[in-house]
């Protein structure tokens, strides 16, 4: 028989209680504030918009603040807030081509029109934990070059001038919308790259590191990665056109690839795409280097390597769902393991019975 | 100017550089709203290897707002973020443009100097980012 039980209500009250005096710390230091957490751990909050699916820089610092830093929980917050709006509009494809660029590196040509702009990178730090951090010291202000930045055209347009990288051309097809629509495997290449945008880094990045490491090579090249503000326009019937509602961060990846190409079509380099709110540049690599990956079929490559199963990696790249289920066995399961026990008793009683008729048959 | 351009402007310019901007025009025309503020979302899009077909990269959080002048013409106001304040006065300056004896002070007074004040912003910015350009420079060996 089964009995409801109820319970708990003023343990989680004290619970919620405690957690919140936690979160605080002590009272003797001053509380961080969002604006703080806006300003200071940028990278955290670009990391939750990503994953998130919901560009908010500050909305994303609230939910960092309510979440400890717990990156996976503030990420679920932005997320479960993001389902409290109605959408108003859809943009206009950003183009990155028109970048306000804040960094852009080629690691596949030293010299290239716009040059090589490194912006605010923690490559080429030394990674030794810098002491004067303790202390609350004096921040220069950055030096500012005489002239402004010349143009820096996308790189790959240099090698599809040449022909020798598959072009990206638009054909005008409404891409699929895993918001409004949940993914039918499988998914074309628009729902892929959508749903890699919001996947978990750390699960993307293990995933790339894997196809270098040889499950599914596709020996790339970082073509180019370039960050900065792009302008998001959207179309709207009162005035008949598009139109700028502002600038957002965005990093971008471009990533080149062994060759492809058939009976029709002469070698030339492939390419893996990785776009990401923010200053997200690690998790655009990944997002490349998987994209590239999950081309196999598509390219005529065998498939058989884990990052190229479309299904194993999409299903399990949101750290929303993948949290949601395995956090799900700390609910009360009373019920189902008492089944168990009462199945494995039996097993063992039936077990300890065959036993006892197998040694009897040996004394006879 | 077309009302397009003009909301770039406005959408591009903090809230509070803009309030003071607008403030010290002292155009103070009586508005009420007709829609909103509200605020929700704009699926943004991105386009694979920058070039091909659109695909969703994720949403940001939007607001809108139209007003109306009393002696009549509808203004409307986009924005980036959740700020109906913002909103709100895009629709206001955008309904005012609308007006005949307005239109040229606005464009002259409010939306030229806070296009002047955005290229300066975004030249400062660039110039940051050049101090980081790298310069190449060959080692000879040898002889």
């Amino acid at each position: 028989m089964y009995v409801a039980v109820k319970g708990g209500e003023q343990a989680i009250a004290n619970a919620h209680q405690l957690l919140g005096d936690r979160r605080r710390g002590d009272r003797e230091l001053a509380e961080l504030s969002v604006e703080q957490i806006q300003e200071q751990l940028r990278l955290a909050v670009d990391r939750v918009m990503s994953e998130a699916s919901l560009f908010d820089p500050e909305l994303a610092a609230l939910a960092l603040k309510q979440a400890s830093g717990d990156t996976i929980e503030a990420v679920f917050l932005l997320r479960a807030y993001r389902t409290t709006l109605p959408r108003l509009a859809v943009s206009e494809p950003v183009d990155t081509s028109a970048m306000r660029i804040e960094r852009r590196i080629s690691a596949t040509y030293k010299d290239i029109p716009g040059g090589q702009i490194l912006g605010p990178t923690y490559d080429y730090t030394h990674r030794l934990l810098d002491f004067m951090q303790l202390a609350e010291g004096e921040i220069p202000t950055p030096a500012r070059a005489e002239q402004a930045l010349e143009s820096c055209p996308q790189i790959l347009e240099l090698l599809n001038a040449e022909g020798l990288i598959e072009r990206e051309a638009d054909d005008g097809s409404e891409p699929y919308d895993i918001t409004r629509d949940p993914p039918d495997y499988p998914v074309d290449r628009a729902a892929r790259l959508q749903m890699l945008a919001r996947g978990d880094e750390g699960y993307l990045l293990s995933l790339a590191y894997s196809t270098q490491r040889g499950y599914g090579r596709n020996h790339p090249f970082a073509g180019e990665i370039r960050i900065g503000q792009v302008e998001v326009e959207i179309f709207v019937e009162e005035f008949g056109e598009r139109i700028c509602i502002g600038e957002i961060p965005v990093s971008e990846c471009q990533m080149i690839n062994q060759f492809g190409g058939s009976r029709e079509v002469a070698p030339q380099f492939t390419r893996g795409y990785g776009l990401s709110f923010g200053h997200n540049e690690r998790k655009t690599m990944a997002m490349a280097l998987v994209d590239r990956a999950l081309r196999a079929e598509e390219l005529g490559e065998p498939v058989n390597s884990p990052a190229q199963q479309a299904e194993f990696v999409l299903a399990h790249a949101d750290s929303v769902e993948a949290s949601g289920f395995v956090s799900h066995l700390k609910l009360p399961h009373y019920v189902d393991f008492q089944s168990e026990l009462e199945l494995l008793r039996r097993l063992r009683r039936a077990h300890a019975a065959s036993q006892k008729a197998a040694s009897d048959e040996e004394v006879i | 100017m077309t009302r397009s351009q003009r909301q770039r402007i406005l959408a591009l310019t903090p809230r509070e550089r803009l309030k003071s901007r607008w403030t010290a025009l002292g155009i103070d025309r009586p508005h009420r709203r007709v829609r909103g503020p509200e605020t929700g979302m704009a699926m943004v899009r991105g386009r694979m290897g920058a070039t091909g077909n659109a695909f969703n990269l994720g949403e940001m959080t939007m607001t809108r707002a139209s007003v109306t002048l009393e002696d009549g013409p509808l203004g409307h106001g986009w924005v980036r973020g959740r700020d109906f304040h913002h909103a709100e006065l895009i629709a206001l300056i955008d309904a005012c443009a609308q007006q005949d004896d307005l239109r040229e002070r606005i464009d002259a007074e409010l939306i030229a100097p806070l296009a002047d004040e955005l290229a300066t912003r975004n030249a400062e910015a660039s110039r940051t980012a050049a101090a980081t350009r790298v310069d190449f420079f060959t080692m000879v060996r040898g002889e």
